[in-house]
């Protein structure tokens, strides 16, 4: 893999947060490494040296099947030690677990720490607390970084560029990290955003985000190249955000008559898991536009960018 | 103790007395522990054989400060502040009576633990303590308590502490039952329901940090609650803590149409915003919380124009255990009684109100409405008194504060101006050197 070694890219910041803290340059980079793991993770052999030697520890303290398994296969492709430790956040005291937890963990001289916290801004603050490199794999309602250049990755590669590309996000945008991370990097790299949900699923001051807010499929949907498509979890659909899962489906579910509000070559995403006649009907989640299965191959190839990009600032890179 | 009863003469002051609007250059004579004269010229030959003198080169001496709202950790909670560990952080800070809340383990719902309250301040405090009591039992919104034998024990307002009491019905009889008593009943206005599981001031920049929202109409609704209770009851009122327009405007009109209300603001809501939480600091999470910059300038001008009428600090001291978390777990509150008087006189030198409407605001005011003899310099008044130089200019190093807990958002601040001397009942609890 002697593209990605010799690439003279290095990240700005000593740990991926947010895509808040990330120039243009960054992003861009990221997401020119990825293309060369994409490449390598079609091949027979798919180990590569960068992380020879190194620990990489994925701390999780909300439960992530997906996120974690993504990051488990990157770091174990670039040659890394990869230990997944999971933290029930209900069997232990809340946030004395973090601090305590990230102190020990500091104490065994992990080289990279991947965490998801349930609370919005906790990997922040365990970042604090270490010596080693961390990567956010999703806090609370605030970042999910790696998911929104997994995104960039996908759509760059299916639509040749992001810059001029309007992409709508659609459904719960209030408790979407997702949303946030995508929003802030979709307007660095040029493209227009729109989100559209309903206004109990808009958080306050939304306008002031770049984007532009529509509560109508039709409308938001209309000249999109790309459909976001959020999950919207159960315990919100019953009465307290929206009234029930019919009425969400009739209004906000991506079914094939509201794809066809968006322009005809449009493409359609999920950040995973889907609920299936929920946020997105599965003819839509199944079909040619979809891209969901593809988002799940670019999350290995832009976490092992991330892993590899911050592996540069350790001690003897 | 001898030195105790030695008459003291604060000579060379500009004496400011905001219960009487006075604000002169003299000198200000105490024996006994009491006030004797503030004139000027007293000087040297118009006092008493053995009088210490006491230069002060000019500050402004002023009646001891009252902070109307803090809470402290005793009982229940010693390991955060202790009724001594307040009392050295407010004379440090020229309060000289300090009004504790009822927030404690237990709570101060019963005339015995008024009692306790008393006792261990006559025995570990170097300032006044005051307790304000529980409004309901157990800070339960429930039932009422023994306003009448608290009252007798010394308890001088009811209060819920940091809790609203939800139940329309019990505001109302308790409005109606201690306006026999001429109970003041202090209330903070938060509606528990619609401020769920916020932490931070709903808007933009809680939606960016991915924080849950507290929008400012739950305080506004249970203030306009309130108002039409007072309407109904004729019971005397204080709102605890108000930091936005909506609220201000609610107010205004409760004035206005002549109800017996008043109102309290925090340092942190007249001096902070929204912004100053930044990246998840939780040293800036209070509740309610800062909200925007146009609140705060409108809480500033509403201090200014006298509808905002006491300056408190909300002093509630937390440890490293209850802040040092991710910002949505952490507890809420800020050490403030240290950090009142100098945080607040920005205001003073940024023009926004003179000297003397903020120490009114921080004295004669709250005294009037707790029914305390201080927050005075008249004749026969106290000695409780504050030696305030305006302008020396420091930086605030939150390990040299005095209470048990650090936990200042005005860590590092530029201040101008401080307390530099603090005397209680005649007797110097605090000297700046």
């Amino acid at each position: 893999m002697t593209t990605a070694a010799t690439s003279p890219f290095a990240l700005s910041q000593r740990h991926l947060l947010g895509i808040a803290g990330l120039s243009r340059d960054d992003i861009v980079g990221l997401l020119d490494l990825a293309e060369a793991f994409v490449t390598l993770n079609r091949q027979v052999e798919k180990k590569t040296t960068a992380l020879r030697g190194r620990t990489q520890i994925n701390l999780f303290f909300e439960a992530s099947t997906r996120t974690q398994a993504s990051f488990e296969l990157a770091g174990k492709r670039l040659g890394a030690d990869v230990m997944n430790m999971s933290v029930s956040s209900s069997s232990i005291r809340k946030g004395e677990t973090l601090i305590d937890t990230a102190i020990t963990l500091n104490a065994m001289h992990p080289d990279i720490i991947v965490v998801r916290h349930h609370a919005s801004g906790a990997v922040a603050l365990l970042a604090q607390k270490v010596d080693c490199p961390v990567v956010n794999a999703g806090d609370g309602q605030h970042e999910h970084p790696t998911q929104a250049l997994l995104d960039a990755l996908t759509i760059r590669r299916s639509k040749g560029r992001i810059d001029g590309l309007t992409v709508a996000i659609c459904g719960d945008i209030l408790h979407s990290r997702v949303a946030r991370s995508n929003i802030i990097l979709l307007n660095a790299m040029g493209a227009r955003v729109r989100v559209v949900a309903p206004s109990t699923l808009l958080p306050a001051g939304i306008e002031r985000f770049g984007v532009e807010v529509s509560r109508d499929m039709r409308e938001g949907l209309a000249g999109a190249d790309i459909v976001m498509m959020l999950r919207l979890q159960r315990e919100r659909m019953s009465g307290s955000f929206v009234p029930s899962v019919p009425e969400y489906f009739h209004y906000f579910g991506l079914d094939e008559k509201k794809l066809a509000y968006a322009k005809p070559d449009a493409l359609v995403m999920h950040p995973g898991p889907m609920n299936r006649g929920v946020e997105i009907d599965s003819i839509v989640a199944d079909g040619a536009a979809s891209l969901i299965r593809e988002q799940v191959e670019m999350g290995v190839a832009v976490r092992m960018a991330v892993l590899e990009a911050l592996s540069r600032h350790l001690p003897n890179a | 103790m001898l030195s105790d009863r030695r008459p003291v003469l604060l000579a060379n002051a500009r004496i400011v007395d905001p219960s009487r609007d006075l604000d002169f250059p003299g000198d200000l004579l105490i024996a006994d522990g009491v006030i004797r004269d503030t004139k000027r010229g007293i000087g040297q030959a118009g006092v008493p054989e053995g009088t210490e003198v006491i230069d002060c080169a000019g500050h402004v001496v002023a009646p001891g400060l009252i902070d109307m709202r803090a809470f402290v950790g005793e009982p229940g909670a010693e390991s955060r502040e202790t009724i001594a560990s307040a009392t050295q952080a407010a004379a440090a800070g020229g309060v000289t009576t300090l009004v504790c809340q009822p927030d404690t383990e237990p709570a101060i719902d019963d005339p015995s633990i008024v009692d306790f309250i008393q006792r261990r301040a006559r025995d570990t405090g170097i300032v006044h303590v005051h307790p304000m009591a529980a409004l309901t039992k157990g800070l339960l919104g429930t039932e009422m308590t023994e306003i009448g034998l608290l009252k007798a024990a010394g308890a001088v307002a009811f209060t819920d502490g940091a809790r609203s009491v939800m139940s329309t019905q019990v505001m109302r009889r308790a409005l109606t039952y201690g306006r026999d008593f001429d109970a003041l009943i202090v209330h903070h206005t938060e509606d528990p329901d619609l401020t769920g599981d916020g932490v931070m001031n709903e808007g933009e920049l809680a939606s960016r940090l991915g924080l849950i929202g507290a929008p400012d109409a739950a305080e506004a609704l249970i203030l306009e609650r309130d108002m039409r209770l007072v309407g109904l009851t004729g019971g005397r009122y204080h709102a605890a803590a108000l930091t936005c327009a909506a609220s201000l405007d609610v107010l205004r009109r409760a004035k206005d149409a002549g109800l017996p209300v008043t109102a309290s603001a925090s340092i942190n809501h007249l001096l902070l915003n929204e912004n100053d939480v930044g990246e998840y600091r939780t040293f800036f999470k209070v509740a309610p919380p800062l909200r925007t910059e146009n609140d705060r300038k409108a809480v500033v001008a509403a201090l200014t124009e006298g509808l905002i009428d006491v300056v408190m600090s909300d002093h509630n001291p937390q440890d490293v255990e209850t802040k040092r978390l991710p910002f949505a777990e952490a507890a809420a509150g800020a050490v403030g009684i240290e950090t009142m008087l100098a945080a607040s006189l920005r205001l003073v030198h940024n023009g926004d109100l003179s000297l003397a409407a903020l120490l009114k605001a921080m004295s004669s005011r709250p005294a009037g409405l707790l029914g305390l003899p201080g927050g005075t310099l008249r004749p026969g008044a106290p000695a409780d008194i504050v030696v305030i130089d305006p302008d020396v200019p420091w930086v605030l190093d939150r390990d040299t504060l005095k209470s048990k807990c650090r936990n200042t958002p005005f860590d590092e601040a530029r201040l101008q101006g401080r307390a530099v001397r603090t005397i209680v009942a005649g007797r110097t609890v605090y000297e700046f050197v």
